[in-house]
């Protein structure tokens, strides 16, 4: 193996002994790409555990029938807060954090293209967040004891208007959203134009990294996608504080166009969140393989038609409200379709396992996780997607079975093989791996424990949102398992905190390439020094660290 | 120990990349026309939904006047980004005041109309649906158009100054892509609010 560690300062700025308040002041008023991804990151981590709270007291409530431990307006509110802070709050940041800190250090750049920009994304993010949770002590003006909102992360109209969400909690949810959202659009941005305009020499886009091409996908349905977003919470402020008429039935508005106008927001968000985790799965597979991914150029393609097709398909979340029957069978078409380039992708990754030699790290035992349950999802999807087949289990428990099956099964796992995978460039120690195969062991159990009998219990008929239920239709050990489950996921996710913890003070010394990796992250120190690269890299294929380290087999000259 | 570019033999063709200044405004233009998009839909949408009065040929005037000027301002800021990259420094300031002149009669007319809606028609957004659409449609475009006066108003007074040189003309030309976006949209609620919804 060459050795490329590159001559640099060796200490970052605040590290030479300076006090606590300037090494607070100086991540406040950082513009660099990779603090600015280490805040996102453990902002999204700490609304991981409050949305993670909130499902577990949702889960001790439904745990056994006909239960008080929360009263029905806090079961209300808790399911509208953990929904919106695990999409906006978590979900969002997170894969943004990830997407700050490698893409500019994958395509060979020294930052974004726009500094400041990203930091003002990060911060609007973090006051939309704050202002979300305000809410539980402000919710009802200056009065009252306040109240989170109860709406539902949907927040579908007329539930929305003043006469049936009185106070401000409502007020509180909407801005929330419309902040975070300009916070989104301008990292997306941001991405796009960084990878358009930041890429080093010689890295044309058909030799950028696949998790630099998913995120440029990603950034553009964020440019795409969130905008309905920011609409339709202005149409709802102009309904709540200057007395609109959007979504009054009373005045002739429309209750049914919220629900088109969030969901051509919902369903691109959806793959906005999947993409990225893609992403993850592109780059540790194939390394945990040692092979080139298999079919790099289908790939793009599957993944520019998932971005495509995302937009045509979200009227799939409203089969049951009453659309014409050409509605119906053109949007379970497209749904149905974007399973084609979806399938692609996991037979791709596949290609990539298939003839490889395999190394189970927990990084790829979390991706071959990610295959299995994601399959799973995709298939429940498909099962879905059939309108008639929707009419009868929409809004019920297998339907929270099939998109958790997605954000935990899928996109959690893929975050979770990416901190496994990526950890060491981040802090320059390795995580603990014994830990880590405990982590991912509980985590498997508790998921499938988890998720799993909520699709029978869909199946039996439990509608999702109800605050409890009376014993006698057998839905009561399938909810008992799932709540127990939810405490293994917990175990889980607390020795990945303690090893997340552990390691920055204890765990091995990285180096800068500890998986004998490909791509350019890896060819500087960990972590990379502020301005990441000495001397600009120049590349000539997809793999340039194999180039360097194989100079007698380049990729280049076959690609 | 060598770093890695080094190791690797050096290219020499050309390596060109598109401008970030460029670039960011397309994908801010982007995401603004998805904001539009959705406005758009809503107001064609609720067209003679309203359950109440008064309906739109009752009483809107068609801005004429207005919307000349706004279109025209398009080519003002045309020519002063051109004549800036020629060096014509006071050509620009003309042409760029121009513009800033345009855009102001344009919310000058658009202040005036909304004025007698408001007080001498008592048509406002409660009123009826129309209402509701029609002032946050075009109210989102006026808002919009706000913010380029703004930025003329800022970048003509560092002209007057004398600050603004031949190497700016990027810049200008970005912000540019800006102003002709907002017309273009304006192309749009025209047709929409005074055309198809009229």
């Amino acid at each position: 193996m060459v050795s490329q560690s590159l001559p640099h300062a060796g200490v970052l700025a605040g590290e030479r002994g300076a006090g606590w308040i300037e090494r607070a002041h100086e991540w406040v008023v950082t513009v660099d790409h990779k603090k600015i991804g280490l805040m996102y990151i453990v902002y999204a981590l700490v609304f991981l555990m409050v949305g993670g709270i909130e499902a577990t007291l949702m889960r001790i409530q439904l745990a056994v029938p006909d239960a008080h431990f929360v009263s029905p307006e806090v079961f209300n509110e808790l399911f509208t807060m953990h929904g919106t802070t695990m999409v906006f709050f978590m979900g969002m940041p997170i894969l943004f954090g990830f997407a700050n800190y490698l893409v500019p250090l994958m395509i060979g750049a020294r930052d974004m293209a726009f500094p400041r920009l990203n930091a003002f994304s990060f911060w609007m993010t973090a006051l939309g967040g704050l202002l979300l949770y305000f809410s539980f002590i402000g919710g009802s003006g200056v009065y009252g004891a306040g109240s989170a909102p109860a709406v539902g992360w949907w927040a579908y109209a007329p539930l929305t208007a003043k006469d049936f969400s009185r106070g401000h909690s409502t007020d509180y949810w909407t801005l929330a959203l419309l902040i975070s959202g300009i916070g989104s659009i301008g990292a997306g941005l941001n991405l796009v134009v960084t990878i358009f305009c930041m890429r080093c020499r010689g890295m044309t886009l058909g030799k950028m990294p696949m998790l630099v091409w998913l995120n440029l996908v990603m950034g553009g349905m964020v440019l795409g996608g969130i905008g309905p977003l920011t609409a339709s919470q202005l149409m709802l402020c102009v309904d709540r504080y200057l007395g609109g008429h959007f979504f009054d039935t009373q005045a002739g508005g429309s209750a049914v166009m919220w629900m088109h106008f969030f969901w051509i927001f919902g369903h691109p968000e959806v793959y906005i969140l999947v993409i990225p985790s893609f992403a993850f799965a592109s780059e540790i597979i194939p390394v945990f393989s040692r092979k080139a991914i298999f079919g790099y150029p289908v790939m793009v393609a599957a993944t520019l038609a998932i971005a495509f097709l995302s937009f045509s398909v979200w009227a799939h979340h409203m089969f049951a409200v009453g659309m014409p029957s050409y509605g119906n069978a053109f949007f379970v078409l497209t749904s149905m379709i974007i399973g084609v380039p979806t399938g692609i992708k996991i037979f791709n990754w596949l290609g990539t396992m298939w003839g490889g030699k395999l190394i189970f790290s927990t990084a790829m035992l979390f991706c071959i996780g990610f295959l299995f349950q994601f399959l799973i999802g995709g298939l429940t999807g498909i099962m879905l997607a059939a309108a008639p087949f929707d009419w009868q289990l929409n809004d019920s428990y297998f339907v929270i079975g099939h998109f958790h099956y997605m954000l935990v099964g899928a996109i959690v796992f893929t975050i979770f093989a990416a901190f496994y995978y990526w950890y060491p460039k981040f802090t320059g120690r390795m995580l603990d791996e014994r830990l880590g195969k405990w982590h991912f062991w509980l985590m498997l159990i508790g998921f499938h424990m988890t998720f799993d009998p909520m699709h029978v219990s869909g199946i039996l008929g439990m509608p999702r949102r109800v605050y409890t239920y009376m014993p006698g239709r057998g839905w009561e050990i399938w909810n008992l398992i799932t709540t127990i489950g939810v405490f293994v996921q917990i175990v889980a996710v607390s020795i990945f905190v303690y090893n997340l913890v552990h390691s920055y003070f204890r765990g091995k010394i990285a180096g800068h390439d500890p998986w004998d990796a490909w791509t350019l992250e890896w060819s500087t120190s960990s972590p990379p020094p502020p301005y990441n690269f000495a001397v600009e890299p120049v590349v000539r294929s997809r793999r340039p660290l194999w180039d360097l380290k194989h100079p007698d087999d380049p990729d280049w000259k076959y690609e | 120990m060598s770093a890695i570019p080094t190791t690797l033999p050096a290219r020499e063709e050309a390596w060109e990349l598109p401008s970030r200044g460029k670039a960011g405004m397309l994908c801010l233009i982007a995401a603004e026309s998805a904001i539009f998009t959705i406005f758009v839909v809503a107001y064609i949408y609720y067209i003679g939904k309203s359950l109440g009065g008064p309906t739109p040929a009752q009483i809107l005037h068609v801005p004429i006047l207005d919307t000349i000027c706004l279109l025209s301002s398009s080519l003002t800021i045309h020519w002063a980004v051109s004549a800036l990259r020629r060096g014509k420094s006071k050509l620009f300031l003309l042409w760029w005041g121009a513009t800033l002149a345009l855009g102001l009669k344009f919310i000058e007319g658009t202040a005036a109309d909304w004025y007698r809606m408001i007080y001498h028609d008592g048509f406002t957004v409660k009123t009826n649906l129309f209402g509701t659409t029609f002032y946050s449609l075009v109210g989102l475009h006026a808002s919009h158009v706000i913010v380029g006066l703004l930025g003329l108003l800022l970048v003509f007074l560092f002209a007057l100054a004398g600050k603004v040189k031949q190497e700016h003309a990027e810049r200008c030309e970005v912000f540019s892509y800006y102003w002709h976006f907002v017309d273009v949209v304006w192309v749009v609620v025209f047709t929409v609010v005074y055309l198809i919804g009229r």
